[in-house]
């Protein structure tokens, strides 16, 4: 075998911590990471957040991100360690050898500057290519990334493109300057499924036709599987395993690493209809003001008492405007809401607190819906202050009980969000919507930014207390497996309509329309070739948004 | 409509609006001051016939709307009207203050605005290191003195020990442009000090803003030179705020520098305002208001949209 073109041994890497009411102190957070990597291969680093992959991919430019340090090993790259050069080194070897896809290409282009400009950047400061030959270079990815328009395309500012069409010219951005490495950091973990496919794919011709190697990063093994040669998984800044992908994805042998394989591992009967429904939305039409199309076109679905109606579709597809409209944040222009056998007034302002207390929501993101300098006790008791104005002992009685249903213990009441995990701090909305006793809740993404085995147990959760508070769920989620885990009946919308619409055996039974289809093939199945098979089967292509 | 030309025409439209409060506000101001200008003419032992004579002379009887819109539309023509105290015509004497004190605000301007923004990028680039506290102490210090002081210490320093540029800032129209300069070349000096701190602060915190965007890392992964990422990757995105507090402070050189003026006797248009309101020769200060007014909504006007044209989101729309 010849010599690897990236050798990684016992990678050490620290960062200093503020925790809350502790002196900052430095702690380690890989602990001695070895692999190899041969030119032209791929190898996935997986994990969970925090589980230190992008950490390890950021150092392998001997780049620490915010208060991260490099505390140790070596990590040598064409023959020297980078970690021992000279910053001036690193440099010239930091966008011409070694370049960098990161998660969200939309933050990460400069917003001032054109697309081509900064596509050709690194390969033009760096002596790479004269500028003509980088742009015509530019072209020749934007084309091979199947990109629109590719002899245009780089002539856009960024918020001209989508999303999707971004994230790929940031893949030509990193092979402009032919490099022989690529670090992709969850190049498709921020797109749609339908979309996150195409850009797979073009990821994937675009490394075999350049023959550069590649990191690639994700949290989601299913994605990995389909491009990597080798496979690492990680945990907690340690190897679990590391492997080929076909011995990690067909035989693995960590307990851990099966979990992962294996996750999605709920199962939910559906359950019929039963009495009148407790939320009828009938004939919604509405759209945002100072626009002048439709977001949502005569939109209807039932929810029962009890149950969870599960609304799946891409990003633009509007439901979360449905939510919305829901909510009385955004009156519809045609249409009403029954809810509790009542007709809800259409705009916030007009509803009672009745209407407020028994229709409650849990967001995406927990740490931004929750004051961070509030207790989990303040935030947990507002609801019962505000709705039954419950005082003192009693107050404090009813927020350890929902404590206790989210299972989380008493000593959790003083801590603030900063102390929690992504899972926790989740929890703790969950027990926040559940202290007004509410007949529904809205959940919107709710699952979205947790790892897979965090979000299995959130699910979990709220499955159980379905059961025993007999509470109505209305799903927002882009996320067919969550789906499948959780819901009774399915609303499938795509531009602003419901597209499908019924018990969750009848919607995911074939035969599909062609939206349907796209939509449920596109999710990644964790086998070898998927990718290839589906693409080839495709009816039509994404809305892309 | 192009978005850009929309909201641009919103803000010249705002800013005309603006300008014709001011000039009510103005107008009212001097309205509910006790006496007018036939009172201040004549003076405290003027008999009622005498009084009332002047003000049928001076039109004073017509009600104040009409007074108002009288003096506005004059004011629009060019005809500041004729001042109490000398009986001189005042868009003539303003003009040439005027003048004056634009001049002086160009040049401290011009040394003042690109030292700032530089010394900010400096301070981004040393961050938290030695020039940067240097740089920040420095300014600091200009802005905390008062500025009359910091006068008062160059002419001894400058003027008299060191026998460079002089202490008195005269300037007539027979000067040559280098003998200009020379005289104004000490209250440019503190005019600098004293405005620096202000605009190399903001620039510096604007662009440290900027630096925690996901851009900044893709261009540093691409191995660019800190200085490099700053002033290309990070300042392009700065731009509004920093184009705010320099507006702010360029409004600041025109119609804030009446002490600067006294200390080096500059005839600029502080000290004829201040001559004047001493005076109460109301239709001067009425004038000189409406100027200072006008130069202030001009200036954030700029400002304002300088920011739009400034956003790529609203220059090249989707």
């Amino acid at each position: 075998m010849s010599e690897p073109l990236v050798k990684v041994r016992n990678l050490k890497i620290g960062a200093t911590v503020y925790p809350p009411g502790e002196k900052p102190h430095d702690i380690e957070i890989v602990h001695g990471v070895d692999f190899d990597l041969q030119p032209g291969k791929v190898l996935g680093l997986i994990g969970e957040s925090g589980a230190g992959k992008s950490t390890i991919g950021l150092a392998s430019m001997a780049y620490g991100r915010g208060g991260v340090k490099i505390t140790g090993g070596e990590v040598w790259i064409n023959g020297r360690d980078v970690l021992k050069s000279k910053l001036r080194d690193v440099r010239r070897l930091r966008g011409a050898e070694v370049t960098y896809v990161s998660q969200s290409a939309a933050a990460s282009f400069n917003p001032a500057k054109k697309i081509m400009e900064q596509v050709i950047e690194a390969a033009v400061e760096q002596g790479k290519f004269s500028k003509k030959d980088a742009e015509a270079r530019a072209r020749t990815l934007f084309a091979k990334l199947g990109l629109p328009d590719p002899d245009n395309i780089g002539e856009r500012y960024p918020h001209q493109v989508s999303g999707g069409q971004l994230q790929r010219c940031m893949t030509a951005l990193a092979l402009c300057p032919e490099p022989d490495l690529v670090v992709f950091d969850e190049p498709t973990t921020a797109l749609d499924v339908t979309t996150q496919i195409e850009v797979l794919m073009a990821i994937k011709e675009a490394i075999r036709d350049t023959g550069v190697a590649a990191l690639y990063i994700t949290h989601d093994l299913a994605v990995v599987a389909q491009v990597s040669d080798d496979i690492m998984v990680l945990r907690h800044g340690n190897t679990v395993e590391y492997g080929s992908v076909d011995q990690i994805i067909n035989n693995p042998q960590e307990d851990y690493t099966k979990a992962l394989v294996s996750v999605r591992s709920i199962h939910h009967e559906e359950k019929a209809p039963t009495s009148e429904p407790v939320l009828s939305v009938r004939n919604i039409t509405a759209r945002y003001k100072g626009t002048n199309f439709d977001v949502l076109h005569n939109v209807n679905v039932d929810l029962h008492p009890g149950q969870t109606l599960a609304v799946v579709g891409e990003s633009g597809s509007g439901k979360s405007t449905l939510a919305r409209v829901i909510t009385g944040l955004l009156p519809p222009r045609d249409g009403e809401i029954e809810f509790a056998g009542r007709k809800l007034s259409a705009d916030l302002a007009g509803r009672s607190q009745e209407d407020l207390r028994e229709l409650q929501m849990i967001y995406q993101m927990a740490d931004v819906a929750m004051n961070p300098r509030q207790t989990v006790g303040t935030i947990i008791g507002r609801p019962l202050e505000f709705y039954f104005g419950m005082r003192g002992a009693e107050k404090r009685k009813r927020i350890l009980e929902l404590l206790d249903e989210i299972e989380l213990g008493e000593s959790f009441i003083d801590r603030y969000p900063a102390e929690l995990s992504g899972g926790q701090k989740q929890r703790v909305c969950i027990a926040r919507a559940l202290a007004a006793k509410p007949k529904m809740i809205i959940c919107d993404e709710v699952t979205s930014a947790l790892d897979p085995l965090v979000a299995d147990g959130i699910l979990k959760l709220l499955l159980e207390l379905q059961k025993i508070e007999n509470v109505a769920y209305l799903f927002i989620t882009h996320d067919l497996a969550t789906v499948r885990a959780i819901s009774d009946n399915i609303a499938v919308m795509y531009q602003g309509k419901v597209q499908r619409y019924g018990g969750k055996t009848e919607v995911l039974s074939p035969p599909f329309d062609d939206y349907t289809d796209l939509l449920l093939s596109s999710v990644p199945e964790m086998r070898l070739g998927w990718l290839e098979e589906v693409i080839a089967n495709r009816k039509m292509e994404s809305a892309g948004n | 409509m192009h978005p850009v030309v929309k909201l641009v025409s919103q803000r010249l439209a705002l800013g005309l609006l603006l300008l014709f409060a001011a000039s009510a506000l103005i107008f009212l101001g001097t309205l509910i001051l006790p006496g007018d200008v036939a009172q201040s003419i004549l003076g405290q032992s003027a008999t009622p016939e005498a009084l009332a004579n002047l003000r049928e002379e001076l039109g004073l009887n017509r009600p104040a709307l009409v007074r108002y819109f009288d003096w506005l539309f004059s004011a629009l023509q060019g005809d500041l009207g004729i001042a109490l105290t000398n009986g001189q015509d005042i868009a003539e004497s303003i003009g040439k203050r005027l003048g004056n004190t634009l001049f002086l605000a160009f040049w401290a301007a011009v040394i003042s605005v690109p030292l700032a923004i530089f010394l900010g990028l400096l301070a981004v680039r040393y961050r938290d290191r030695w020039p940067d506290k240097l740089i920040s102490a420095v300014t600091l210090a200009s802005i905390s003195i008062p500025e009359f002081l910091i006068g008062y210490l160059l002419i001894y320093f400058v003027a008299v020990q060191m026998g460079l540029f002089s202490s008195v800032a005269m300037i007539n129209d027979s000067m040559s442009l280098f003998e200009k300069l020379n005289a104004i070349a000490l209250p440019v000096a503190v005019l600098t000090l004293v405005v620096l701190a202000h605009m190399m602060r903001m620039t510096r915190a604007a662009i440290l803003n900027v630096m925690q965007s996901a851009y900044i890392e893709t261009a540093e992964l691409k191995g660019l030179s800190t200085f490099h990422v700053i002033a290309r990757h990070a300042f392009p995105n700065a731009i509004a705020p920093i184009v705010n507090v320099v507006m702010l402070n360029l409004a600041y050189l025109v119609v804030g520098v009446v002490v600067i003026e006294v200390v080096f006797v500059y005839p600029g248009m502080g000290q004829y305002l201040v001559d004047h309101v001493s005076k109460r020769d109301v239709p001067v200060v009425q004038a000189c208001g409406l100027i200072f007014a006008a130069v202030y909504i001009l200036l954030n006007m700029i400002a304002d949209i300088v920011a739009i044209l400034s956003n790529p989101r609203l220059r090249h729309p989707k």
